[in-house]
């Protein structure tokens, strides 16, 4: 127990120091994170009113960047796969930063949930009286939840291992490293039967919308994965090699090729056919009735997309300038394609056949940009924390040798102080 | 993340080895510090609140409707009548009327006598307490193309002075009342349920408002309260009842209740009550001595949407004088002659 607070206070400290680019990097996105508190507040008193939101566009970007995320989250498990199931060891000293990933973005998403909520304070009702089976929304919160708790399991285990100095035990890990396997897959499904099972709004009401999700969280989960992983091992002493960035192009590739096969699929019924579910999908692409503000988006979207997944076909991409640029594009399409491509159009028509367009306030884009930031900030402490951890440049017996005293975990000034002793070989 | 022990890295300071310093303990004060007063300045706008704005510790530990017991739902009934009267100044008169056994309403429309004069949509903002700040309504009213029943082509910001007009006919919209509610069945928290005599209402004092509900419904009958509702002084309709009419709060989502505090102690709905065409008919279907049991038994009906099978209790019907389907039918409450022969 004990060793376990001082494994905690050591983590704390850790995350405290850097040199200057790292405090302005973390200053930066404490900024913008409060600056998204600062929104929120203002959201809290006045009501959803200071979003874009209507009774007739009732989801917006809140729950748009809450789809992507959820996609983004279930990143660990692609890597995992090949390491734990094919054996492939390219990967292996990496997959932790898709736990740690998961654990960020799973924060994100509970936290996107959360501002949506019109009366957050009764947040606790949820626990009262929870609607289950029935409800998909509390299918989506046992998902979401359960796959915060196995990666925060298995990455704080591991991690907490190499600080004690000792070789994990399998059997507390591993087993739970096939169930979050299989639970990467469920969030994605739960999140997308979230939107499936409404039967009054054909745009979601399709049997591919399941799939097609889980094909582009293959896509851009791993492309996030893969510039990660250069920015751990330009700033940290982290050895990645380029094998393991291949081995995630090469999952990148397939699933863009099903992603843009899907999307073509469903291109092909809604417009071919053009019955009247074709409304939404005529919004989204062709714009309806004079309303286009999604169709410069999607266009960009279905470009880059297409120019990634060229990109990705090339050898060229196995430079790695060329990886990252079509990484990126990936990024952005699926985040333009599986949040506002997605949720937005669902609305437009509304079921009584009006139009009334989503334009996101500037409260709104705050907040959005405020839990990123906090995702982000998580996330950077999680890498910061757990590279020298891992590297066995801090565990308790050196802690132990250097600073006898010092091991309960103290206050903030106090810690970050003790900490400039602590890793000294 | 350079600065991690020894690691020198290009343009920073190795941090290990170096002691504690008093100025790097200062510099971490006022870090601390400054971090602080951020953090207040972000939650600065909360100074807004207002008293009402935040739960009382008894709205807070208020049990779900199906939990409370008579002394629970009474004391619920009281804080709700004080509430009212604190911030409208009127002492309204709270009820909580259970459903009737053997009872299901249900709800017809003629769309042949419809003229889409909306008086229905502000009876039922007066008689609900509906916010007219932002404007909430329950009815919505079509404005259709001939020869279309497809909504999309329906005009919903007609204007209602110069109706009817030709070539149009007029469809109002509100909440079916499904017997199969998606809207009931996606509540996270059980906040929206279908009653025993066929009204599905909202306990606005559990909603979470997370408009799921307002997602899964096809019928767009549900409106959220995206601010604090507003209803001018002196309007304040005092005859309010839990389930239904009471002045609703932020954050939380509310819809058509068939005006359960007036239905189920024998009245009309307040839309049937004003609607100068009658084309609104109402009552318990399970009755066979009823209006509404009459129409559906003899007259055309259809429910709209019938595809998305939510099997609404709202239907809308036409006279068939002039029709070539006619049949003979008795002569009902309301259907006057009997229809010509063939
Ligand atoms: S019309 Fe909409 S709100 Fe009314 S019961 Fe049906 S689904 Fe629910
Ligand atoms: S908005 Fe309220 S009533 Fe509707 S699903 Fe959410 S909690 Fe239930």
């Amino acid at each position: 127990m004990r060793r376990y607070l001082t494994f905690l206070g050591d983590c704390f400290r850790l995350s405290l120091v850097g040199d200057w680019r790292y405090h302005a990097w973390m200053t930066a996105l404490t900024g913008v994170a409060l600056g998204g508190l600062y929104a929120y507040c203002h959201q809290l008193v006045h009501g959803l009113v200071t979003t874009g939101m209507t009774d007739q566009v009732s989801w917006g970007m809140y729950i748009a960047n809450f789809t992507y995320l959820v996609g983004l989250a279930a990143a660990a498990a692609m890597l995992v796969i090949p390491v734990y199931v094919y054996r492939n060891l390219h990967l292996h000293d990496v997959v932790i930063f898709g736990e740690l990933l998961a654990v960020s973005v799973i924060l994100m998403c509970l936290l996107f949930v959360t501002v949506d909520l019109g009366r957050p304070d009764r947040f606790h009702h949820l626990l009262l009286r929870f609607n289950f089976p029935m409800s998909m929304l509390t299918w989506d919160v046992i998902a979401l939840n359960g796959y915060l708790l196995l990666n925060l399991h298995i990455c704080g285990y591991l991690i907490y291992c190499a600080y004690c100095g000792r070789k994990p035990t399998r059997a507390f890990y591993i087993p739970f490293v096939f169930v979050a396997i299989a639970w990467a897959v469920s969030i994605h499904t739960v999140t997308a039967f979230l939107y499936v099972g409404l039967g009054g709004r054909p745009f979601w009401n399709s049997a591919i919308i399941a799939p097609r999700f889980l094909a582009s969280a293959f896509a851009a989960g791993p492309a996030f994965i893969i510039l990660t992983l250069q920015v751990v091992r330009h700033f940290t002493r982290h050895k990645v090699s380029n094998n393991a960035l291949f081995t995630l192009r090469r999952i990148v590739q397939v699933a863009l090729l099903i992603n843009v096969f899907l999307l073509l699929c469903e291109v092909f019924t809604e417009f071919y056919a053009d019955t009247r579910h074709v409304a939404s999908a005529q919004y989204l692409f062709l714009g309806l009735h004079g309303h286009h503000a999604l169709v410069p988006w999607i266009w960009t979207a279905v470009a880059m997309n297409l120019v990634a997944t060229t990109l990705f076909m090339l050898p060229a991409s196995r430079a790695l300038n060329t990886l990252n640029v079509a990484c990126v594009l990936t990024i952005v399409a699926i985040w333009i394609e599986k949040g506002m491509g997605l949720i937005i159009p669902a609305f437009v028509p509304s079921p009584l056949g009006e139009i009334v367009e989503y334009q996101p306030t500037l409260h709104e884009t705050l907040i959005c940009l405020g839990i990123w930031a906090f995702g982000l900030l998580v996330y950077t402490i999680l890498v910061r924390v757990s590279v020298p951890v891992l590297a066995g440049d801090v565990t308790y017996a050196r802690r132990r040798s250097t600073h006898p005293r010092a091991d309960a975990a103290g206050p903030a000034a106090h810690g970050a102080a003790a900490l400039n002793n602590a890793p000294t070989p | 993340m350079p600065g991690d022990d020894s690691h020198p890295a290009p343009g920073g300071t190795p941090d290990g080895g170096v002691p504690v310093s008093r100025r790097g303990f200062l510099a971490q004060g006022a870090a601390a510090t400054a971090g602080l007063a951020a953090l207040a300045a972000a939650m600065s706008p909360l100074r807004h609140l207002k008293d009402g704005d935040l739960p009382s510790a008894e709205e807070f530990l208020q049990k779900h409707y199906h939990e409370m017991t008579p002394a629970d739902k009474e004391r619920a009934l009281n804080r709700i009548r004080e509430q009212v009267r604190r911030r409208h100044g009127v002492t309204p008169t709270v009820s909580d009327p259970p459903p009737m056994d053997g009872v299901e309403f249900v709800y017809g429309l003629n769309i042949s006598r419809c003229i889409g004069c909306r008086k229905c949509v502000h009876a039922c903002v007066a008689e609900n307490n509906l916010s007219r700040a932002p404007e909430i309504q329950y009815i919505r009213v079509l404005e259709m193309e001939k020869g279309s029943i497809d909504v999309e082509s329906a005009n919903h910001h007609y204007d209602s002075d110069q109706v009817p007009r030709p070539d149009k006919w007029y469809m109002p919209v509100q909440c079916h009342q499904c017997a199969d509610p998606p809207c009931v069945k996606v509540c996270p928290v059980g906040a929206t349920w279908q009653e025993p005599d066929g009204i599905t209402v909202i306990d606005y004092d559990w909603c979470i408002g997370c408009r799921y509900c307002e997602a899964a419904c096809p019928y767009w009958a549900r409106r959220f309260n995206f601010a604090e509702p507003t209803i001018p002084p002196g309007q304040l309709n005092p005859h309010i009842a839990y389930l239904s009419n009471r002045p609703r709060q932020k954050g939380v989502m509310e819809k058509c209740t068939f005006c359960l505090h007036r239905t189920r102690v024998g009245r009309l709905p307040a839309c049937v009550e004003v609607c100068p065409t009658g084309s609104r008919k109402f009552g318990n279907v399970l009755d066979p001595n009823s209006e509404v049991h009459f129409i559906l038994k003899h007259k055309r009906v259809f429910v709209l949407k019938a595809d998305v099978g939510t099997l609404p209790r709202f239907f809308y019907y036409f006279d068939e004088r002039g029709s070539r389907y006619h049949e003979p039918i008795a002569p009902g409450p309301e259907s006057g002659p009997l229809p010509e022969g063939a």
